[in-house]
């Protein structure tokens, strides 16, 4: 889109852009700056000294990079890195790949089924996580649990899912994967109603095979809805608290960054600059993460 | 419709507004003069789970009673031991601390009290109170320097808990001394290998998905070839003993028990109630004396088989049960009315003649003998269930949970139980975890 | 429809199975939130797994709802009538999660226009930071958050759970994604008409982002009724818990009502599906929308 805007603004023009465009940004930046931006600068400023859940200084002592050093050296850190980099690279394309299949399925069905799946697959994200978690925990158990009984009617073992470190990450995963669904199903739905009808029809005359349609008329025209589902499940996998806490407590290889920061905060108080260390943890899942944003945008900017 | 929906918008953001700019009373700074009359003084007391000491309903008319006689208003706020920890940790971190809490000495005296945040509350005790509570109890109380962070009020001993029906049906009943509710490691063993041939693998569980319940698994490894969890000062951990080592890998080998990294001690129990297992590690007199949710007997599982209680077992006959002590502190919010307020709250509980309610809420035994004239010694006996508990009382080993370094050695403890579920190397994994434990207590 | 999308393929049959079998997986935890909670204790702690309730009882919720009291609201420091406090968490969650929903939309409504529409300096700096922070995990920020809240008196009260959402980024993208499609003629012509910059605001943009605005009120609401995260570490008395933390302290450590938590998963679960599906048509609507236009 070309913008005519951007051409060179007279200085009265410009002045007065700043202004109303200011005045717009207000009330958003105050929120934004107060609760977002100068949180993560105390954020970075802690990450830099020692500072302890006790006393009432807000920063400790300042020991330059000394709990970046300690974090390279943790192994607990480090599993928990990969652990959160595991769920958002799992649960991401999965959440893309499962809704566009499922949208696909039921985008030509009647309204009625139509709008009956869309609700049945976002059930699920407006339960709730407690109930949700709740519902699974039970499910998954060991003794007694819903898939041991069919397992174990079927004649095999079961399972200890969330006791064991091979399956306790995917049960997260498949538990964040049902809760993650919802919102880009309703969005492929319809995107993919929205398809120029002309172009299909043009294709098919050409003698295409679904597949072919499907790749060269319809992929480019959702292009601008999965990049927004890109975002938007990226987000959610980061902000996967409340299973972790409610599940596994970060036990059986569970453990993540953002569980880890509030575990070191507040239970591992006796261990010494507890708060530096996690704000320091935090800087790097931060550091990460804006790369990770960037790179995404930059995608998205190309196409 | 545009200007309705408007309307509708500022009326919830109005709403929303005053609704929640109200804030309890408690929490708006201390009044610049301290010699208010106690009449309109408000404490905020946190408890955890001790016994009915969740119960609202029961604490309520307690406090409605402090009232009446005090003129002192308490607000309670209920602790999970879930989230108990972190939920007074932010607080502490926000300075949004109550003025009391209902606890042990391993948070009130080791942790909170050791950081500062805790009143010292020695010039409450005067020799008679010295003498009526339980040396050991008070000194589980007491910091090195003479501080006293809590005021106990009630305790008990930890101990197992064996379905006596099953026991019976595999003919393992033999094994156990129900007169001492003592057992040799041996037999235990034995046990557990004739319950497995009789129901299958799942007969107990070391359970380490968390640190909830874990006195069970440090009482049972302890006690099975005698090792200890820290040394007698309570300097440094103990569990890379070779007895330890030797618990554990007996554990590990015997068919029936499972280390399971799914469960904690709460989970344990349910499935001990659902007759899934048929031993608990996690039980104590609360669990043989409330009745289980799903049948309103006391001592009986869901099914109705029979549960006995049994002190840990142990190659010398000489259990060394862990101790629990329950008692209050007063957290340092630097009002000299509230405190004293405070202190008020905390004799009138645990030290008057209303402590006989106090207790008999905690359904704990009391740490005293006697309480500003009222005899404290026979406060159960009218209850059956509790007099053959006591029994289990002279077993009581040290205290040890006053260690420094305590959170960061129970996460250790069950981050090493995990790895060790999984097939680590034992030897090694219980040093590098003890190792990690004995770090955050210097 | 084409007659070759007719043809029963071997494709169309597996597939529309599967679609059935997920999504039968997809309401089972909802069945069994409702189930359980209706189920005897025996049921609940049966070994096997008891797919419907032998028998239906509300004890369940009579235990939930006796187990802690609490006056109903408190406004101005009047106190409603004392009554079950999980009503009074139903009110909070309802409170909160439409006090961040109003905040959020009329600052995001505003920024997202300004972003779009008005070229001022430091406005591409202020988006990046908006790109970069929109991901952040809010667990980064908690220590800071909850000494700001300490410092400004508000922990413990919903103002400390409401304004770090309001202030989370994610309502100012997608405001500025359906902002971009306001045409520049009509504001141009509101300007040559004379009107101001907030008539042109009110008159031009609101009714255009319109569908925008719901879709960013639904998200809003159900992302502050399910954020767990900000709640329990914030709140911390009876009376301001929300009904997900309240439902979490009911659950002890040695006493797991599986009963009581399921009432209570059940009663913090029937409003929002209520006011989903009630609202689901303007919902898909509205995300669409601004998606599409991403």
């Amino acid at each position: 889109m070309a913008k005519p805007q951007k051409q060179i603004m007279s200085r009265g023009i410009q002045r007065h852009e700043d202004i109303s465009g200011y005045s717009f940004m207000l009330p958003s930046l105050i929120f934004f700056i107060g609760f977002v931006v100068a949180p993560m600068i105390i954020c970075i400023l802690m990450s830099l000294t020692d500072a302890n859940m006790q006393g009432n200084a807000l920063l400790g002592n300042f020991i330059g990079l000394e709990n970046f050093i300690r974090l390279g050296q943790d192994p607990v850190f480090r599993e928990a890195l990969w652990n959160t980099f595991l769920i958002v690279i799992v649960s991401v394309p999965a959440t893309c790949i499962f809704s566009l299949w499922v949208s696909s399925r039921i985008y030509q069905m009647n309204s009625f089924s139509r709008s009956f799946y869309r609700i049945v697959f976002y059930l699920p994200v407006v339960t709730g996580s407690v109930a949700v978690t709740a519902v699974w925990k039970w499910m998954f158990d060991n003794y007694s649990g819903v898939f041991n009984t069919i397992l174990n009617g079927m004649g095999a073992e079961g399972i200890n899912w969330l006791g064991d470190p091979r399956y306790a990450l995917w049960c997260i995963i498949l538990i964040l994967f049902t809760t993650s669904v919802g919102q880009p199903i309703v969005l492929y739905v319809s995107a993919l109603g929205n398809v120029d009808k002309s172009l299909i029809e043009a294709a098919e005359v050409d003698g295409a095979n679904n597949f072919q349609v499907f790749w060269s008329v319809k992929w480019p025209q959702i292009m601008p809805t999965t990049l927004y589902i890109l975002v938007i499940t990226t987000i959610n996998s980061f902000q996967c608290f409340a299973l972790i806490q409610l599940l596994t407590q970060g036990s059986s290889g569970t453990n993540t960054v953002m569980y880890h920061i509030y575990y070191t905060a507040f239970k591992l108080t006796e261990v010494n600059g507890h708060f530096g260390y996690a704000n320091a943890m935090g800087v790097v899942l931060a550091i990460a993460i804006g790369v990770l944003s960037a790179i995404q945008f930059k995608l998205a900017k190309e196409k | 419709m545009k200007r309705r929906i408007a309307l509708m918008m500022a009326g919830l953001m109005t709403l929303s507004l005053t609704a929640c700019g109200t804030k309890p009373a408690d929490n708006t700074p201390p009044a610049a003069d301290s010699g208010q009359s106690k009449q309109d003084t408000e404490l905020s007391l946190w408890t955890y789970p001790v016994g009915q000491w969740g119960d609202q309903a029961t604490v309520d008319k307690l406090m409605a009673d402090f009232k009446a006689e005090t003129g002192i208003t308490v607000n309670v706020e209920y602790l999970a031991y879930k989230d108990g920890d972190d939920k007074i940790n932010t607080a502490i971190t926000a300075k949004n601390t109550p003025d009391l809490v209902l606890e042990g000495p391993e948070r009130l005296v080791a942790n909170w009290g050791a950081k500062g945040y805790m009143v010292d509350l020695s010039d409450m005790l005067d020799e008679e109170d010295k003498q009526e509570i339980m040396p050991e109890a008070l000194a589980a109380c007491t910091t090195e320097d003479g501080k006293v962070y809590e005021y106990p009020l009630v305790m008990t001993a930890h101990s197992m808990a064996v379905n006596l029906d099953a026991f019976k049906e595999a003919g393992a009943d033999q094994y156990l001394d129900l007169e001492t509710r003592t057992w040799t490691t041996e037999n235990f063993f034995k046990a557990v290998s004739a319950l497995e041939a009789k129901f299958g693998k799942n007969i107990a569980a070391v359970y380490c998905g968390g640190q909830g319940g874990d006195q069970g698994t440090r009482a049972l490894i302890n006690n099975l070839y005698g090792g200890t969890f820290t040394n007698p000062e309570h300097s440094a951990y103990t569990w890379d003993q070779p007895e330890n080592v030797q618990a554990i890998t007996e554990l590990l080998g015997t068919k029936g028990i499972n280390f399971d990294a799914a469960i904690v001690g709460g989970d344990e129990i349910a499935n001990f109630y659902k007759g899934i297992f048929k031993m608990a590690f996690c039980w104590n007199i609360q669990q043989q004396l409330n009745p289980n949710n799903a049948n309103g007997e006391p001592g009986k599982t869901v099914n109705g088989e029979e549960i006995a209680f049994m002190a840990f077992p142990t190659a010398s006959g000489d259990p060394k049960l862990q101790g629990g002590i329950w008692g209050f502190g007063i957290f340092d919010n630097g009002d000299a009315a509230k405190i004293e307020a405070a202190k008020t709250f905390i004799k009138y509980m645990a030290d008057s003649a209303h402590t006989v309610d106090a207790v008999k809420t905690a359904t704990f035994f009391p740490v005293r003998s006697a309480a500003e004239g009222t005899d404290l010694t026979n406060v159960w006996s009218d209850n059956p269930i509790m007099g053959d508990y006591q029994v289990l009382m002279p077993y009581l080993g040290d205290y040890y949970q006053v260690t420094k370094g305590w959170s960061q050695a129970r996460t250790s403890w069950w981050t090493m139980l995990q790895k060790i579920g999984q097939g680590a190397d034992i030897t090694s994994t219980v040093k590098t975890y003890n190792d990690e434990a004995n770090a955050a207590a210097k | 429809m084409k007659s070759r999308n007719k043809q029963i393929s071997f494709y169309g049959v597996i597939s529309t199975i599967l679609l059935v079998i997920i999504a039968i997986l997809f309401l089972f935890p909802l069945y069994w939130i409702i189930t359980g909670a209706f189920k005897t204790g025996a049921d609940i702690y049966a070994n096997e797994v008891v797919w419907f309730p032998r028998e239906w009882t509300l004890k369940n919720f009579e235990l939930m709802l006796n187990k802690r009291t609490s006056p109903l609201f408190e406004i101005f420091g009047m106190q409603g009538p004392v009554g079950p406090a999980a009503y009074r968490w139903l009110i909070n969650t309802v409170v909160m999660s439409a006090g961040a929903m109003v905040l959020t939309c009329l600052t995001a409504s505003m920024a997202g226009y300004a972003l779009a529409k008005k070229r001022f300096r430091g406005r591409s700096i202020i988006f990046g930071l908006i790109v970069c922070a929109m991901a952040l995990p809010k667990q980064v920020i908690l220590i800071p958050l909850l000494k700001e809240m300490a410092a400004l008196n508000l922990t413990d009260t919903l103002w400390a759970v409401i304004l770090p959402t309001v202030g989370w980024p994610f309502g100012v993208f997608l405001m500025k994604q359906f902002s971009e499609s306001i045409p520049g003629e009509m504001l141009e012509a509101a300007r040559i008409d004379g009107a101001g910059e907030l008539r042109t605001f009110n008159t031009v943009v609101l009714p255009l982002v319109k569908p925008g605005i719901g879709a960013l009120a639904i998200f809003t609401f159900i992302n502050a009724w399910n954020d767990y995260f900000m709640q329990l570490v914030m709140l911390s008395s009876n009376e301001q818990y929300t009904i997900s933390m309240g439902i979490s302290t009911l659950m002890g450590e040695s006493t797991i009502d599986m009963g009581v938590l399921m009432a209570g998963s059940a009663l913090a679960a029937a409003p929002i599906i209520v006011v989903f599906l009630i609202f689901q048509k303007y919902f898909t609507q509205g995300i669409t929308m601004g998606a599409v236009k991403g």
